[in-house]
C-alpha cells in the first residue's frame, strides 16, 4: 500500500461555528508554508512575519498540528495608518498528521519570522534496508 | 528610536478602523507599475505616519538584512533583495511550495514631505521597519489665537 505521510491542511468544519469563533477565525490569515518529505520525516517552514518568539504557538493535539501566532510589532505612539497589505493581526493554520509521524519527536526553530518544524517518522515507519542474501 | 509601544490590546478593532480609513481616504494610493499584476507581493507592506515620521513596515521573513538594499531616490523608496532560492535535495519530495523565493523588489512613491536625510531601518521578527522623518517645516503646527 502506498500511503502518503502528508500533513494535509484540514478543511473548515462544516458545522456552523458560534459567532465568536467565526469572528476569531476571520482575524487570522493562513501563513504560507513549504513542506518537504524525506525518508526520515517531514520538514515544514512557515512564514510568520511580525510574530515574536513569545507570540508563537505550536501545538499537537491528537493527530492535529496547529500553528498560530499573533503579530506584535512595536509601533510608535500616535501612528496613523495610511496603507496596509497585512490586515490580520494573527496567523493560524492546522495540519493533520498521519500515524507514521512521531509528534513527540517534533523539533522547532523560529528565527526572523520563519518557523522551521521537523517532524520525524516513527522508528517503525522508517524504511529499512533489507540485505538480500544470495546463495 | 523613540517611543516604541506594543499594539493596543484590542488590535482587531484597530485593524478594522484602519481598513475603514483606508477605504475612505486612500483608495487612490498609487500602485507601482511593476506591481499591478496579481502575483502575491513580497514583501507585503504597511505604511503609517506620525506627526514626525512616515513608517514603512515590510513583512519580509527570512531575509538577510546585509543583502537587502533600501534606496530612496526622487521620492521613490525601493526595497530589493533575495530570499533563497532553495531547491529540494536528493531524496526529498516537495509537498507544498507556497513561500516566496527568489529576487524581490518593491517600490513605493512617497509624499514630498519625506526628508531623505532622516531615514533609519531595522529588522526584527521578520519585519523590516523603515522610518522616514518628515520635513519639519511641513509638520502640522498649532497656531495659537491671541
Amino acid at each position: 500500500m502506498n500511503e502518503r505521510q502528508v500533513p494535509t491542511p484540514t478543511t473548515q468544519t462544516t458545522t456552523p461555528a458560534p459567532a465568536q469563533a467565526v469572528n476569531e477565525e476571520r482575524q487570522a490569515v493562513l501563513p504560507r508554508v513549504d513542506i518537504v518529505e524525506d525518508e526520515q520525516g517531514i520538514t515544514l517552514w512557515a512564514d510568520l512575519p511580525g510574530v515574536s518568539k513569545e507570540g508563537l504557538e505550536v501545538k499537537v493535539e491528537g493527530d492535529t498540528l496547529a500553528i498560530s501566532g499573533n503579530v506584535a510589532l512595536p509601533l510608535p505612539e500616535g501612528l496613523e495608518p495610511l496603507y496596509a497589505e497585512v490586515r490580520a493581526p494573527r496567523y493560524a493554520r492546522q495540519f493533520t498528521l498521519s500515524r507514521e509521524l512521531d509528534p513527540g519527536g517534533i523539533s522547532a526553530q523560529f528565527q526572523d519570522g520563519v518557523l522551521t518544524l521537523r517532524i520525524p517518522k516513527a522508528q517503525h515507519a522508517q524504511p529499512r534496508r533489507i540485505a538480500v542474501q544470495v546463495g | 528610536m523613540l517611543g516604541w509601544i506594543r499594539f493596543p490590546a484590542n488590535l482587531w478593532d484597530e485593524m478594522q478602523r484602519l481598513e475603514r480609513e483606508l477605504d475612505r481616504l486612500f483608495t487612490g494610493w498609487p500602485v507601482g507599475i511593476r506591481e499591478v499584476g496579481g502575483a502575491p507581493l513580497y514583501p507585503a507592506i504597511n505604511v503609517g505616519r506620525t506627526p514626525e515620521a512616515l513608517y514603512v513596515y515590510c513583512f519580509a521573513p527570512g531575509i538577510d538584512p546585509a543583502k537587502t538594499e533600501i534606496t530612496l531616490e526622487q521620492g521613490v523608496l525601493t526595497i530589493a533583495g533575495e530570499r533563497g532560492p532553495w531547491a529540494a535535495k536528493e531524496g526529498q519530495t516537495v509537498l507544498a511550495n507556497e513561500r516566496f523565493s527568489g529576487k524581490f523588489k518593491r517600490t513605493l512613491s512617497l509624499p514630498d514631505e519625506v526628508d531623505p536625510d532622516q531615514v533609519e531601518a531595522r529588522y526584527r521578527d521578520g519585519v523590516l521597519t523603515i522610518r522616514l522623518g518628515r520635513k519639519t517645516h511641513l509638520m502640522p503646527r498649532r497656531i495659537e489665537i491671541a
